[in-house]
């Protein structure tokens, strides 16, 4: 059969009535693009995570005050108050394998630059949080040790803060109030965008601990602690060494729980991933079921077609088609149908992913693999749901197709 | 040519059995001009239908150029139907919305050849039934005469022996039908074409050379015509249709001469 011109004919076939072929191309469509368009947030997301991991460091170990229950329900963490610096000195003491750790409390409070002021996150912390989180800063510059001994009011903030209190005016070396207490402010931290999960990451101030905790939210304890061990192997071992120091410092008896969490970037990564492939499964299974009815329009479409054209047929194997021609024609037809669906659905995948990036700021990667994985899909629902109906109109009985009115 | 041996065919309708042909044997030449005869149920489209290889006899032989048809598969009288047989039906059973040269084209789609050829072919065929000019047109763009020349073409088109034709004046005018019948006393006399045509209409079985009658399954009367009409002598008499000024005046002449145009 020569294909180029079966194929001309098929397409000139389905041409003929535009409205009916799109419609029945509608499932399709919306199969293929929906699984696109899935598939390339999930690939998106997976991507921003693996920034994520590399900006924070693929050795990094985090240490957390407050429960840990599975499941992971927010609402113990960060609730004790046993997490101290003491811990954390004895981590870098007796975990050798830790490289570096910065002792971490946050809050949240009114800034105040003149006539403006926010509602932001306070951080306080050491200098080392700078190089254990790779934090640059922009201009200015951070806090150093001396000024953390003294509980000096300094601090540095995020783009977001500077753009809200410093429209017009370079912050570094200005005085704002934090809390209603005057802080100066000695650098500007770069953009580092919205994380995985959809924070601002710019919109914070970042202090010393020791006047964070005795200034402003007068506490003694930590609330977290960011470490760094030697290499990523490392960071999985130190783990179970973390918690069994702070299990010994806390007192903690064999069979009660711990009153910290210790977690490496291997765990953040694994939970997202994890939640990342469960969506796209469930999105994949409805875009799978849509493509399932895209299908079987397809095959209600065709034989219909058939029974229209049944004295078609009758003349065709009269001047010489065999059934395997006919059979043939029909499943071309079904197949240029599913595939020029396909291939539209795959523009319509590519574009939604643009417009989701676009407007609702999530990340996507469209990925080449899931493309050609749909082309075939595609095809595939078209020779399944397409035959049927071309061996019907195969096995038609030349004589009584003439006949057909 | 084609030779049918104690052919019988019968239908099997579950508790009624049709016996549409009951040992019917004929023989038809090389460019023969035979017309099939017969009223409905007398088996004469059972028999085109098995002349032309889309049926099988139930018992007997149907010999085709000396081969024995009965037995062949499905594909091998496809292949019969395309390159030894042309049809042209009553209906005229042309694709709609396919242009004139492309449905000449069809046959010669499932023969194989390759695409220029293809159109060469159409085109010849298209000019040997005198409508070049309409190539590009649509079947519902085109007369009745005019689409049954298209199907002709299109029997035509793989260059076969035979030409089967089913009642191909049933939907057409008496002028038009007189001119299809003088196209195939054409391609009968000077390209040598073998046709068989089915017809219930006398007069237009006057121009074939033999008519064979059938009644209930069997043959009753196989005779060379007597008065035969040609065509190219038919056509001058026969007024042009919706001329009406010229339909009058060859009214009063036949009225006045007694003669009248033979009745289609």
């Amino acid at each position: 059969m020569d294909f180029r011109n079966t194929l001309r004919l098929a397409l000139r076939a389905l041409a003929r009535n535009k409205l009916r072929s799109s419609l029945t191309m509608l499932g399709i469509i919306i199969g293929v693009g929906a699984v696109i368009a899935t598939v390339s947030i999930g690939q998106g997301a997976q991507f921003v995570i693996q920034q994520g991991i590399e900006a924070m460091g693929t050795n990094a170990v985090f240490i957390g005050a407050g429960s840990n229950r599975p499941g992971g329900t927010r609402m113990g963490y960060f609730g004790t108050r046993t997490l101290v610096l003491d811990d954390m000195k004895a981590i870098l003491r007796e975990v050798p394998i830790i490289r570096d750790a910065a002792p971490m409390v946050f809050t949240r409070g009114q800034v105040v630059y003149q006539n403006q002021n926010w509602s932001t996150r306070i951080e306080g912390t050491s200098p080392s949080y700078f190089s254990i989180r790779r934090l640059a800063v922009q201009s200015g510059g951070a806090f150093s040790e001396e000024e953390v001994e003294s509980a000096a009011n300094v601090c540095v903030l995020g783009p977001t803060v500077v753009r809200i209190l410093f429209p017009n005016e370079d912050p570094v070396g200005k005085t704002i109030r934090v809390r209603d207490i005057p802080f100066r402010v000695i650098g500007v931290l770069e953009a580092k965008g919205q994380s995985p999960m959809g924070e601002d990451q710019d919109d914070k101030i970042i202090a010393p601990y020791t006047t964070v905790q005795r200034k402003i939210a007068g506490i003694t304890w930590l609330h977290y602690i960011n470490a760094s061990a030697i290499s990523r192997d490392a960071a999985e071992a130190a783990v179970p060494q973390v918690e069994a120091l702070l299990r010994d410092r806390h007192r903690i008896r064999p069979g009660e729980d711990d009153d910290f969490f210790v977690r490496t970037q291997s765990e953040v990564a694994d939970l997202a991933t994890a939640t990342q492939r469960t969506l796209t499964l469930l999105l994949g299974s409805v875009a799978a079921v849509s493509l399932i009815v895209g299908g079987i329009g397809i095959m209600n479409i065709m034989l219909v077609s058939v029974t229209e054209r049944t004295r078609e047929i009758g003349v065709r194997m009269a001047v010489g088609a065999t059934e395997s021609d006919v059979r043939g024609q029909f499943l071309v037809e079904a197949v240029t149908l599913s595939m020029v669906g396909g291939i539209m659905g795959i523009l319509m995948g590519v574009i939604a992913s643009a417009l989701i990036t676009n407007l609702l700021a999530w990340p996507t990667q469209i990925s080449v693999q899931a493309i050609v994985v749909a082309a075939i899909v595609a095809a595939g629902v078209g020779i399944a749901f397409g035959y049927f109906p071309a061996w019907k109109a195969s096995q038609l009985d030349p004589i009584e197709a003439l006949r057909y009115e | 040519m084609i030779r049918l041996d104690h052919v019988h065919k019968v239908y099997d309708l579950g508790e009624v059995q049709v016996h549409a042909l009951r040992g019917v044997s004929l023989e038809i030449q090389r460019r023969e001009f035979v017309a099939i005869m017969g009223a409905s149920g007398s088996g004469k489209s059972t028999l085109m239908n098995i002349v032309g290889c889309l049926d099988r006899p139930t018992r007997g032989h149907y010999y085709l150029e000396g081969v024995e048809v009965s037995g062949l598969s499905k594909i091998e009288l496809a292949r019969i139907r395309n390159r030894r047989i042309g049809f042209v039906f009553q209906q005229f059973n042309l694709l709609p919305r396919t242009s004139a040269l492309e449905n000449v084209e069809l046959p010669t789609v499932y023969a194989g050849i390759p695409l220029e050829e293809r159109e060469e072919r159409a085109r010849q065929a298209l000019e040997r039934v005198g409508l070049t000019d309409r190539a590009h047109h649509y079947p519902s763009q085109l007369s009745g005469g005019q689409q049954q020349r298209v199907a002709i073409a299109r029997a035509l088109v793989n260059r076969p022996s035979i030409l089967l034709a089913d009642e191909p004046t049933g939907n057409l005018d008496s002028r038009t039908s007189v001119e299809i019948m003088d196209l195939f006393q054409e391609l009968n006399d000077t390209d040598g074409l073998t046709i068989v045509t089915v017809t219930h209409e006398h007069d237009i079985a006057r121009y074939a050379k033999r008519t064979i009658e059938f009644r209930d399954g069997r043959v009753r009367r196989d005779a060379p015509v007597v008065d035969r009409l040609l065509g190219r002598e038919v056509l001058p008499t026969l007024p042009v249709l919706d001329d009406f000024a010229q339909e009058e005046a060859f009214e009063e002449r036949a009225g006045a001469t007694g003669q009248t145009a033979p009745a289609v």
